[in-house]
């Protein structure tokens, strides 16, 4: 069980988080047919570095982009998202 | 430096083992216990049923497995060195029948040839008739322990914690090492699986070691570490997290204060590995017969617990550490027959003993119960001895288990023929014997490899590997697979490397060059109700209670769980069963008036500039052209295109909207919104706030439900899809008309602290036009009859708007998630499953079941809900059948062949009670 550094928590178990999906698998609504189904069936799957978006579910329930390595699981950078990022 | 005196005592306590009563020493482990009590014979092996004794001392004995305990606390497979005798311990033999010495199963060691490597596999081929037959028997034959039928009456407790140093093993290492980072102001725990502390230095005790060890434990918890023995480390995972198994009560005992065993989340800073290494069994013909022992575990027996497990005994080993329970075993009074040492030259150890150099053994004989000579090659020429024990080592492996599970990896130390944990990648490092093994003598196996077994626990020998190689099995991944080496409940700890060595022989390469199998948690076998904790039994998934649920219970309804919650699913009368008084439920709906809780249903309030925006979004409809105090039905889609929920969208206010959606669905359709509005659109001006358990819901339907409604509020009530704020008992409440049963029908939504006076009101207000209150399978009933999607039943994953005739309500502009998914062509393709209503010509519709043309064919749909025409009676159903939409008028027939049911069925169109929608309207 990985330890995640949540940006508004600090560091928690990831049993307290929900993984959603990649960054680059989220099509606009407005896509094309071929376009969406290229973004949500065709991915990268990197054996290395991805962007993946996670949501402290069980805690503060924001969402944030963790860049985790999918061999070794080392986290490099947690991104807060949201409303409250916002200039 | 003798070992302890084994005197009886007034503190002896009792145990049985296959019904006989022994007595046992206080500390005794159940396997120390039998061999006290002279009990070689513990069990029968796995697939050849042969006689099996102790011959290990610690967790990774793969033959001593026995069944300890009784009713709910019986623990199957328990090794017998792994479990401490208390007073009333109750041991069985496994794997036997009639009875351990007298075992039917043993013909299957006849039988041996036939149950090679992979014969299982074999079975698969010829027909299936034979497999079948086979099958039976080898069910039947293979196995260890049953698994207790009775409910565990012990609970299992989980606590997480937090230290700067995990230390593993309480050996010389680990002791020094924890009182190092507790000395240095660091947290530390330490952990050990024994119940006692010193690992090796119990087997070997130094001067004054158990002052030393003492006094380690006392420095170690006046800086504040904590010392958890009887405490397993079985799982490294990611990050440092490490899972530790306490047995607070031994198998089958009843544990002090309700609670057997915890679970620990620890998450380290640093990880110290004083795990230490097994020694290894030789390979050679009958090295599993009761009297064969692993050298260091007779040492054990003999300094830890006074128990000379043999009087004339046989050495084999290839390193110098046996050479230590040569001495031990004289100390105690036992005779050394024979070293038989693989070394060609004397190493040094051996005065005044019988060293035989260049020797290997060869096999064994005896009986049951016992061994009773030992053959042997020395030089080349076979000799034997009569003896009743002999002790081999074949070597130390470290036990880098955990090491490898933090994703570690080992490296090849030749002097020591082992691997050894090299590159960490988490915090993690080994110290002491696991890190450096002691040196041996590299020999490979001389003796016949017919019945030299490497997994004793799985019955596996050289032959099998040798087999194996034959058949074509190269990598060791396929080997393990094929011959289930290392597959049964000890992971191979005393096995694998046996194998190992052998495969790379086979292939004429270095033992690291062969590879090694993957190390998965747990490091020895871990109770399920563990992994449950607190969360067994009824605590698994949490109960909400409905605002109105006292009210409810009065009344002594038909629970049914929906979602987390438990709703009436009928209000039955004396004497009713459920269909009866669902039925009557539903006539009074149909033909007065009826009272529901709807409670549960998602509910969000959407408010600011860009709800429209958001809503627009999550559903497939429009929503921007609704008027103040207007609602409408809608759906919402999954990217794919595919329907995952439905509801309802409701303007409450000029910039504020409530949205309902399907109850078990509800935390979904939550996730997805904060999804939508949080990472989609972060800069859009709105809010989301989940109000499902906020408001308690109250539906009033029937044909009197307005006059009903119109009484309780004291104003003309909404007309159909509009909404109106009012008071009913003085409590401010939401009046919705909408329509779920078919009838003019209104819910009610009140904040649920106020609920119960609300509900009164309304409950004397339909009683007063004749209705009554109707569950869950009323509403069903109503809702089939009219045609009305449920989601898990029609709405099920794989329809798209136009598979249930939505398709006219579909947003035009698009821009709503899903609508790209949508324009996938297969989604337009003939063939599609879409939704039909049926109606029995002949028997009863059974739910489920499959639609086909005639006998014999494949199905063209399948029935996703049934019910009865509520006033005219009649079976009738929902279903999803291929092009179905073309299909009205053809007869089919409804079949479950699982519940043996069947009806002749016409297909026509999904509405059977007022399609116009006539009745909504005043």
């Amino acid at each position: 069980m990985m330890l995640i550094h949540c940006p508004h928590c600090g560091p928690r178990a990831q049993s307290e988080f929900v993984y959603e999906r990649t960054v680059d698998s989220v099509a606009p609504t407005d896509a094309t047919t071929d376009q969406a189904m290229q973004t949500l069936f065709t991915r990268n799957n990197p054996r290395g570095v991805d962007d993946e978006i996670w949501r402290h579910s069980f805690g503060c329930r924001a969402w944030m982009v963790i860049t985790r390595h999918r061999v070794t699981n080392e986290i490099s950078h947690v991104r807060a998202v949201g409303p409250e990022t916002l200039p | 430096m003798t070992g302890p005196s084994r005197p009886s005592s007034a503190t002896d306590i009792n145990f049985t083992f296959d019904g006989k009563r022994y007595s046992a020493r206080r500390g005794d482990t159940l396997a120390a216990a039998l061999l006290a009590n002279g009990i070689g014979l513990v069990g029968r092996s796995f697939k050849y049923h042969r006689p099996r004794g102790i011959m290990t001392a610690g967790v990774e004995e793969p033959s001593a497995l026995v069944t300890v305990g009784e009713g709910g606390r019986t623990e199957p497979n328990t090794r017998a060195t792994d479990v401490f005798v208390y007073d009333g311990l109750v041991a069985n033999s496994q794997n036997r029948w009639p009875s351990l010495s007298l075992d039917f199963g043993a013909i299957f060691g006849l039988a041996a040839p036939l149950f090679s490597a992979g014969f299982y596999y074999k079975t698969f081929f010829g027909s299936a008739k034979r497999w079948m037959f086979y099958e039976h028997f080898i069910r039947k034959a293979a196995g260890l322990g049953n698994a207790p039928t009775e409910s565990d009456p012990d609970r299992f407790s989980q606590r997480a914690a937090f230290c700067d140093v995990l230390v593993v093993g309480a050996g010389p290492s680990g002791l020094a090492a924890a009182v190092d980072a507790a000395e240095a102001g660091q947290r530390v725990i330490l952990v050990e699986q024994d119940e006692i502390l010193g690992a090796s230095l119990i087997r070997d005790p130094q001067e004054l070691y158990s002052v030393w060890v003492q006094n380690c434990a006392e420095r170690i918890r006046a800086a504040g570490g904590r010392i958890l023995t009887r405490t397993t480390a079985s799982g490294y995972w990611e990050h440092d997290l490490v899972t530790l198994t306490q047995r607070l009560a031994e198998p089958g005992q009843v544990p002090h204060n309700g609670v057997a065993q915890r679970l620990w989340h620890v998450r380290a800073g640093q990880v110290l590995l004083a795990t230490g290494s097994i020694e290894r069994p030789v390979a050679f013909p009958n090295n599993d017969r009761p009297g064969v022992m692993l050298s260091q575990a007779v040492r054990t027996y003999v300094r830890r617990y006074g128990v000379c497990p043999g009087q004339r005994v046989v050495i084999a080993t290839n390193n110098d550490d046996a050479y230590l329970t040569a001495h031990a075993l004289q100390e105690a009074g036992a005779q050394i027959v024979a070293i038989l040492e693989a070394r060609p030259a004397p190493a040094g150890q051996g005065q005044n003993l019988p060293v035989f150099n260049n020797a290997h053994p060869l096999s064994t004989k005896g009986a049951r119960h016992c061994l009773k000579n030992v053959s042997g090659s020395v030089d080349g020429v076979t000799k034997s001895w009569d003896a009743d024990l002999l002790a081999v080592s074949g070597g130390f492996t470290p036990v880098v288990h955990l090491h490898c599970q933090a994703g570690g990896t080992l490296e090849w130390n030749d002097a020591a023929q082992a691997f050894v944990p090299a590159q960490s990648r988490q915090n993690v490092k080994t110290i002491g014997g696991a890190a450096a093994p002691a040196p041996v003598f590299n020999a490979t196996p001389v003796a016949p490899a017919k019945k030299s077994f490497v997994d004793f626990q799985n019955d596996v020998t050289l032959a099998d590997v040798d087999l194996a190689w034959a058949e074509g099995y190269r990598s060791v991944e396929h080997l393990k697979r094929y011959t289930t080496l290392g597959m049964a409940t000890d992971q191979g700890k005393t096995s694998n490397m046996g194998a190992l060595a052998r495969l790379a022989e086979k292939q004429g390469v270095a033992i690291p060059e062969a590879g090694l199998t993957t190390f998965r948690p747990p490091y020895t076998p871990v109770t399920m109700g563990l992994f449950a904790g607190a969360g067994a039994k009824d605590a698994g998934a949490h109960k909400r209670r409905l605002a109105l649920y006292d009210v409810h219970a009065a009344k002594n309804p038909i629970w049914q769980p929906l979602g987390y919650w438990f709703r009436p699913r009928a209000y039955p009368m004396a004497g009713e069963t459920l269909a009866d008084a669902a039925m009557r439920e539903a006539r009074s709906v149909r033909t007065s008036a009826g009272l529901t809780d709807v409670s549960t249903l998602a509910k969000f309030e959407v408010s600011g500039p860009d709800a429209v925006a958001l809503l627009e979004t999550i559903c497939a409809t429009t929503v921007g052209k609704l008027a103040v105090g207007r609602g409408r039905y809608t759906f919402m889609l999954r990217e794919d295109g595919f329907v995952f929920d439905d509801g309802t969208v409701w303007r409450i206010d000029e910039n504020r909207y409530l949205l309902t959606s399907s109850t078990g669905g509800a935390d979904r359709m939550a996730t997805h919104l904060s999804y939508v509005r949080n990472y989609l659109h972060p800069s859009w001006h709105v809010s989301v706030v989940n109000v499902q358990e906020h408001y308690a819901g109250i539906a009033i339907a029937g044909p009197k439900a307005k006059s009903a409604v119109a009484k309780l509020i004291g104003e003309e009530p909404p007309r159909h899809m509009s909404t109106i704020s009012a008071k009913i008992a003085g409590v401010s409440v939401l009046v919705l008309a909408a329509s779920y049963s078919g009838e003019r029908a209104f819910e009610i939504y009140v904040d649920a602290r106020n609920a119960e006076p609300v509900w009164t009101h309304c409950e004397t207000a339909v009683i007063a036009e004749g209705g009554c209150l109707y569950g869950l399978e009323a509403m069903e009933f109503l809702r089939i009859e009219k045609g009305h999607l449920v989601v898990g039943g029609e709405i099920d994953g794989r329809t798209t708007p136009q598979d249930l005739a939505l398709d006219k309500m579909l947003n035009k502009a698009g821009g709503f998630i899903g609508a790209s998914g949508l324009g996938r062509s297969a989604l337009s393709e003939p063939g599609r499953r879409q939704l039909v209503g049926l109606e029995a010509i002949e028997g009863s519709i059974p739910e489920g079941s499959m639609l086909v043309t005639a006998d014999g064919k494949s199905p063209e749909g399948h029935v996703t809900a049934s019910a009865f025409r509520i006033m005219e009676g009649g079976s009738i159903a929902l279903a999803h059948l291929a092009d179905g939409f073309d299909r009205h008028g053809e007869e089919l027939i409804a079949t479950s062949p699982t519940r043996g049911q069947r009806a002749r069925v016409r297909v026509i169109a999904p509405h059977f009670y007022d399609s116009a929608g006539e009745r909504y309207r005043d």
